[in-house]
């Protein structure tokens, strides 16, 4: 039974990798992670807007009411060094690669130009197996077109293509009008891989106070299918490396997502909720299934119920929407009626 | 960051005095004890930072800095460690001083080597001064101590190497003394003592006597014995030959440092005509004034010269007669520092003592100056110099002021100038806020870095903590700058603010061609007709030239916020032409990056931006053919103002002090209140606008304003009839109250913009959350309409407790309290300051009844610190008394009140039982008798007494009736408050305190607790927490923070309470009202935000909210009472941590730093921080449940 899998050009001991969450945000969760099987591991997202933020936090409170008052010139004391920027994290990047023997996956979110590439510069330098893109972006600006978003997404990958020679993965989100051309465009700009889909952090309300409360909440088995539906239909017509970030709970979802194309899916919710154990669960689990229906590797179901391969194919697209709502029947024990 | 630069193997850096002494003192020791106190602190500072660096000293160990709970701490530490063998030193000032003096004494005693650096201050007489003079040196001069003094930030750096060689070589102690402020603060350029020079005055076998002499087990000796009539006299005497060995070894330790480094120091050191025949005496900063002027009046053929002393003890006769010139005939020894009953000043004694001892035929005059850092310039030196003409000059004398009660003063010319033309002279107004001086600080050291030029620069600050007005003055030139007096006629004059110009005259500064920068929004089209009549007769009188800038939008488009520093400081560069275009720009990037440039390249890429666009915003004013029409001054203060206000306050205000006779001053330090509310301040752009329609009524913006700028009021509709238009109201939602209007109002010229109100405000509208009850709006549009509803605010009737409709309020709603009238007012306290609200809510509950014992430290500052004062009075011309004692003793300060209050109220009961028969026997019963626990009941003795005093007005005046009128009005109850920082309860108060708490007298006290030494800039107290970055802690604390609620409990009969208004108003308004009504000691820690803690603080009630949501702060009151009832006396008033601890930490700087800066330590800090918190809180979990088992039920 051979579960091994490539990605990025990296050779992985089987498709299940942590993706990018806090377990993933210092060396005792990295080692952690490793010690209970995981196959690789993508750190948590060194955010340059929160850098900045961070820097300018500091600075105004330095700052802020010295030298106005003759009894106190200054309120805080000034220290050798801020820690400040990606020290930090490149670092991070610099022990998991010592400490550990799976492959290390940087993340990056940049704000500016300068920030894409200078990071990916230092990443690569660091140490790290393989870059992730985090495109992370809120449109709401009225002006500002779907093509604008893409063109700058697109620019970001050739600016970071350019920059460093690491593989390259983007992490996307499902919001475009047409999936498969921003996927095709931002390959052919230079990444090697797509992970699908980045899950936004949603606005939450808080009825007492009616103030909006960002709320991060984890993943729902139920949110796999977003990513497993445009995983099957991309494969095959893009070359590139699927990863598959949402929803993956389990065994099954692992299964589904190889058999939709993917190389690896990459799981956090499960992780933080149930434990590191449903590391070692879930890929037993696939062995199991794999030996009881008779697979000899991961490679061999790879893209095997993709839209390509799939006996069905016209079931990735609207025929298949309008059975799923016509097969639809209330729940008996919701008491409908 | 210093910068630095060599010329020829020497090291120059422009740095201060304060700097400048620390270097020394650091590189020359090994224990080092400090406490803070202005203008010392930073001297502690340096050594603090540089230990937790690591920097070694001379020897490559690093010395061991330990802060001390008070100065008389340092000094007992410092004792300990020289009699271990230690080298060890200290910096201090003024009432640090005071408090070290017992250890002087026997340091001195047992002919004991070290040296204190000491930034010489005023004490605190009729009322405190942080400024300096050389009254608290002075009061050391019997302790045997040798006094060095160093007169500019040069001499500071070798005063301080030649002090710690001699006291070596001597055995006798050195204070080394250099002027608070005018040298301790003061930059310039000077010649680093480099090590070499250090290694070769500090004497190696002197130090190993020094350790020979330690207490040792291996060779023990007792010391500090106690001797009687039969030795101790002869044990004095003992000493003599050491102190008559000294000025020899100061004299040979100062040529030798001259064999090294060129600079040639005297213990006496003559300057001027060598044939002079009038000389001025005098030690200190004021010595470079002296000098300058000397040498433009021997230009001018006037044979004058000046003596500087250097070594005041050891005063060697010999030394200074023969440092006098031959043939003068008139001496002026002019002392910074008053002896009130002397016969002279200290010098003056002195100085009269060698000359007639040494026979020489010299007239000696004494006179004084300069006390509180009081501008001692050109026009006052050469009015003493004239005095010495006459033949026979006027003796004890002042100079710079105008002495109309006891007509010492000499008259001088104000307008006098000798500065040299190759001096140019640069002042800037800046706002505090807006990185005036530090960018100030940084030209001065790219000048010194990258011109051949000498430099200077001084600043002077506000004594306001929120939009404080600071001024710097610059000074630099081809020649050392020895003028230690502000700049009267600048060449450059910047004004960072525009209403400066309206409210103060800062062109008044300017010399004839004069360039002018002002930043502001108007641009160089639109200026002109905008700029004050004053200001624009100005610049065509003297032909200045203007220039203009909107530093604060360029500040915005580069993230600077308000910020301008960078951008003036560009401007300036451009317009002094000091040095070539790119040259200086490059300099400024440069520094930016020096300074910045551990911050993060955001930081350093937003100033950089924002100076590489300043230059094509510079704009210049073309003054040709304008004319004059511009607006006229405003007034700083109404016209219907108190006569006091007007004759006093006013010029105070306008910055006119200085002008002020003897005779405007009351002679005791007497004060009247309610003064700040004369004073607009001005200085938010934007306030609160109220809703009514959206508004809940719930008082709590009200009770939050740290400024009391916001208030409420319920009156009749009657009342409301003729408010002006648009004067907003509501019918009020008080059930008991029907009918009634409620209305709340906004003082527009005195609210500081912190949004304190407008974030605490629950009451939002159905269809726009983002629209409150209470909504920031810009202030300029709506002033006039603004004021117009204040004044009608202000005349609608105020309700009092104690009667009338304010009866009818509950005092346990905070919405109720909050009509009343509060007696704290106006402040000018930090913008969102944490503490103000709850001294108003204290005059709110108990003002026209109290007496304040106020702790130095922030509270003093802002409550008493001149020109105005907000503790205010009522209606009725009552509200709370407020003095200030010291730092260390006000708790028994407040312990001394109330014993005088209960002593004369007992005497006020005898006589009132001896004169009773023939009064009216049934109001003296009830006088007697009467029941005072609760404000209506109060308010009715009051009426009691006040008839009780009409009747005493008519009957036959003997001594007992006229007794009890002194002291009748001590039979209303009084509510006594002891107020402090946790500086002052937790480290150098808190035995005082302790002491306090153990007796059994009514006295409450409150304390407001930031967690941090506010007022002296941040430093660690007992009360910081663990991990919490402060000054003397910079590496995170690494202790827990002292449980001072806990101490007291474990007496048992005290009430305590710990208090956070933001997490729980209703709880601290019950702990406000348990603590005064319990009749015993009350404590109440009372969490206060700060601007130390590094957040923002419009925030403030939120942070307090996250303290106790995450346990950091636990709620509770222990009240003794219920333990009487057979209750647990403690409750807890808050539940168990529901946010995790690092939500709240790492929400403030102080926490989020170290965070940063050393995430491993700051990590293993909030795990015990947590641990900490947690067992405390299972700790009086346990005690709140434990009695209540053991109670009946």
């Amino acid at each position: 039974m051979n579960l091994e899998t490539h990605y990025l050009g990296l050779q992985l001991a089987h498709p299940l990798v942590a993706s990018s969450s806090p377990l993933t945000g210092d060396i005792d969760g990295i080692l952690r992670l490793e010690d209970a099987g995981i196959s690789a591991i993508v750190l948590h997202s060194l955010f340059e807007e929160q850098i900045i933020a961070e820097s300018r936090h500091l600075h105004h409170h330095l700052e802020f009411a010295s030298e106005s008052y003759g009894e106190a010139l200054s309120y805080a004391p000034e220290l050798e060094d801020y820690n400040r920027g990606p020290d930090g994290y490149l670092e991070l990047i610099e022990t998991a690669r010592r400490r550990t023997k799976i492959p290390i996956i940087a993340s990056l979110n940049g704000v500016t130009p300068q920030g894409w590439s200078d990071y990916a510069g230092r990443i690569e330098e660091a140490g790290a197996h393989a870059l992730e893109l985090n495109l992370y972006f809120i449109p709401a600006d009225v002006e500002v077109d779907g093509r604008a978003i893409e063109q700058q997404y697109e620019e970001v990958v050739l600016e970071v293509r350019a920059q460093t020679r690491l593989p390259l993965a983007v992490k996307l989100c499902p919001y475009f009008s047409s999936v498969p051309n921003v996927a095709h465009t931002l390959v052919e700009a230079g990444a090697d891989g797509l992970v699908l889909f980045n899950r936004f952090y949603q606005s939450d309300f808080d009825l007492e106070t009616l103030e909006v409360a960002p709320r991060i909440s984890l993943s729902d088995p139920a949110e796999f299918r977003l990513p497993l539906t445009w995983t099957g239909i991309l494969y095959g017509c893009i070359e590139a490396d699927f990863a598959i970030t949402t929803g993956v709970h389990g065994y099954e979802e692992l299964l589904k997502g190889v058999m939709a194309g993917a190389r690896v899916t990459m799981m956090a919710s499960a992780l933080l909720r149930d434990g590191l154990e449903t590391i070692d669960k879930t890929v037993r689990a696939t062995r199991d299934w794999m030996e009881k229906h008779e697979y000899e590797s991961i490679e061999q179901m790879r893209g095997s119920l993709s839209q390509k391969h799939s006996a069905t194919p016209s079931a990735f697209v609207r025929p298949n929407y309008m059975q799923t709502l016509q097969s639809w029947r209330p729940d008996p024990a919701l008491g409908h009626s | 960051m210093v910068l630095s630069y060599d010329v020829a193997g020497t090291q120059i850096r422009a740095i201060d005095g304060n700097e400048a002494a620390a270097h020394v003192a650091y590189r020359v020791s090994e224990v080092i004890g400090i406490y803070p106190i202005t203008p010392a602190s930073p001297m502690g500072e340096h050594a603090d930072a540089w230990s937790s660096r690591g920097i070694p000293n001379l020897w490559g160990a690093t010395p061991q800095v330990m802060e001390m709970q008070s100065e008389g701490g340092a000094a007992g530490a410092l004792h300990g460690a020289l009699q271990a063998g230690a080298l060890a030193t200290t910096f201090t000032a003024s009432q640090g001083l005071l408090l070290m003096l017992p250890n002087l004494y026997k340091i001195a005693g047992e002919l004991t080597s070290t040296v204190f650096h000491i930034a010489a201050r005023s004490l605190a007489a009729q009322a405190l001064s942080i400024f300096g003079d050389h009254s608290d040196v002075m009061v050391t001069r019997a302790s045997g101590w040798g006094m060095l003094f160093a007169n500019s930030v040069q001499e500071v750096m070798d005063m301080a190497l030649i002090a710690h060689a001699s006291t070596l070589r001597s055995r006798v102690p050195f204070l080394h003394v250099f002027d608070g402020f005018r040298t301790s603060h003061e930059i310039q350029d000077i010649e680093i003592l480099s090590d070499d020079v250090l290694r070769a005055l500090i004497d190696c076998d002197a130090i190993h006597a020094h350790r020979e002499r330690s207490l040792s087990p291996d060779h023990p000796v007792i010391r500090g014995t106690a001797q009687n009539p039969d030795t101790f006299f002869q044990s004095r005497e003992s000493v003599n030959p050491f102190y008559r060995a000294t000025p020899e070894i100061v004299q040979e330790t100062m040529d030798q440092l001259a064999s090294l480094v060129g600079r040639q120091y005297h213990l006496f050191d003559y300057t001027g005509d060598p044939e002079a025949e009038r000389v001025i005496v005098l030690m200190g900063s004021g010595c470079g004034a002296v000098e300058d002027t000397v040498r433009y009046l021997n230009g001018k053929g006037e044979k004058v010269g000046v003596l500087k002393v250097r070594l005041f003890r050891p005063f060697s006769v010999r030394h200074c007669i023969e440092a006098l010139p031959p043939g003068v005939r008139h001496l002026a020894v002019l002392d910074r520092t008053k002896e009130p009953g002397s016969a002279g000043e200290p010098l003056y004694q002195d100085i009269l003592t060698a000359v007639v001892e040494s026979g020489m035929n010299t007239k000696v005059f004494g006179g004084r100056y300069g006390l509180s850092s009081k501008e001692f310039h050109p026009g006052m030196i050469k009015a003493v110099f004239d005095e010495l003409k006459s033949e026979s000059p006027r003796n004890h004398f002042t100079i710079g002021i105008v002495d109309d009660v006891s007509h010492t003063s000499l008259d001088f010319d104000p307008s006098m100038m000798i500065e040299r033309d190759s001096v140019t002279r640069a002042v800037f107004w800046g706002l505090g806020s807006d990185g005036t001086v530090g960018a100030n600080k940084n030209s001065i050291k790219i000048i010194a870095e990258y011109t051949a030029n000498h430099t200077q620069a001084y600043f002077v600050y506000d004594s306001k903590k929120s939009g404080a007005r600071t001024v710097s003055h610059l000074r630099f030139g081809p020649e050392r700058i020895k003028s230690t007096y502000l700049i009267q006629a600048a060449n450059f004059v910047a004004v960072h603010q525009f209403n400066f110009l309206e409210r103060y005259d800062p062109l008044a500064m300017a010399a004839p061609g004069a360039t002018v920068l002002l930043n502001c929004r108007y641009d160089a089209g639109s200026v002109w007709e905008r700029l004050p009549s004053r200001a624009q007769k100005q610049i065509l009188e003297r032909g200045l030239r203007l220039f203009v800038i909107d530093a604060y939008s360029l500040a915005q488009e580069h993230h600077l916020s308000m910020r301008i520093n960078t951008i003036m400081q560009t401007c300036f560069f451009e317009l002094c032409d000091v040095m070539e275009k790119e040259t200086g720009l490059e300099a400024i990037r440069q520094s930016i990056r020096d300074t910045y440039g551990k911050r993060g390249s955001t930081i350093v890429n937003d100033n950089i931006g924002a100076v590489d666009s300043t230059l094509e915003r510079l704009q210049e004013v073309d003054t040709s053919g304008v004319s004059m029409g511009g607006p006229e001054p405003a007034s700083l203060i109404p016209e219907d103002t108190p006569q006091f206000v007007k004759e006093v306050t006013g010029p105070l205000l306008r910055g006119e002090g200085d002008l002020l006779p003897v005779s405007a001053f009351p002679p005791d330090g007497t004060y009247p209140v309610g003064t700040a509310r004369w004073e607009k301040r001005n200085i938010s752009h934007s306030i609160p606008e109220w809703e009514p329609d959206l508004c809940i009524q719930c008082g709590k913006c009200v009770l939050v304003c740290p400024h009391a700028v916001i208030r409420a009021k319920l009156c009749s509709p009657g009342e409301v009839a003729d408010a002006p238009d648009g004067f907003k109201r509501a019918s009020a939602r008080w059930h008991d109250l029907p009918g009634q209007v409620f209305t709340i109002q906004v003082a527009p010229e005195d609210c500081t913009g912190c949004q304190l109100c407008v974030e605490v405000c629950p009451a939002k509208d159905k269809s726009r959350s983002n629209r409150k009850a209470l909504n920031m709006i810009s202030k300029s549009e709506l002033l006039e309409e603004q004021k117009v509803k204040w004044d009608f605010f202000q005349t609608l009737p105020n309700l009092n407790r104690g009667d009338g409709t304010g009866a009818k309020l509950d005092a346990s709603r905070i919405r109720d309290v909050q009509l009343l009238p509060p007696l704290f007012e106006f402040s000018g306290a930090c913008a969102g300051c944490g503490e103000t609200p709850y001294l108003k809510l204290l005059t709110q509950l108990f003002g026209d009844r109290m007496v304040v014992a106020n702790a130095t430290g922030c509270s003093s500052i802002y409550g008493g610190n001149l020109p105005t004062t907000p503790w205010s009075e009522n209606d009725a011309g009552r509200g709370p008394a407020w003095s200030n004692s010291l730092f260390e003793d006000n708790a028994e300060f407040g312990l001394g009140m109330r014993l005088a209050i209960d002593s004369q109220r007992s005497y006020s009961e005898i006589l009132l039982r001896q004169i009773g028969p023939e009064l009216d026997e049934a109001l003296v019963k009830e006088i007697l008798q009467a029941d005072q626990s609760s404000e209506e009941l109060i308010s009715r003795q009051r009426e009691r007494v006040a008839r009780l005093k009409d009747q005493l007005h008519q009957v036959e005046g003997t001594k007992e009736v006229d007794d009890l009128l002194a002291v009748a009005d001590t039979l209303v109850r009084r509510s006594v408050w002891i107020v402090g920082g946790d500086g002052w309860a937790y480290d150098i108060g808190y035995g005082g305190l302790d002491h306090v708490l153990a007796g059994s007298h009514d006295v409450n006290v409150l304390v407001l607790d930031t967690e941090v030494y506010s007022n002296t800039g941040g430093q660690a107290s007992k009360s910081t927490s663990l991990g919490a970055v402060a000054k003397f802690a910079s590496s995170g604390k690494s202790t827990p923070k002292k449980d001072l609620g806990r101490l007291a409990m474990s007496y048992g009969h005290v009430y305590v309470a710990r208090v956070a208004m933001g997490a729980n108003d209703a709880q601290t308004l019950r702990a406000f009202r348990e603590a005064e009504a319990y009749k015993g000691p009350s404590l109440i820690i009372a969490y206060s935000q700060c601007i130390a803690h590094g957040i923002d603080m419009s925030k403030g009630m939120g942070q307090q909210k996250l303290a106790v949501d995450s346990g950091h702060w636990m709620l509770f009151r222990y009240h003794p009472g219920r333990a009487e009832e057979g209750e647990n006396p403690l409750q807890i008033d808050c539940k168990p941590p529901k946010i995790k601890l690092e939500e709240y930490l790492y929400s403030e700087n102080r926490y989020s730093q170290l965070l940063r800066s050393d995430p491993d330590t700051a990590a293993a800090l909030l795990e015990r921080a947590r641990s900490d918190n947690e067992r405390r809180r299972a700790d009086y979990e346990a005690l709140a449940t434990k009695v209540t088992e053991e109670s009946p039920s």
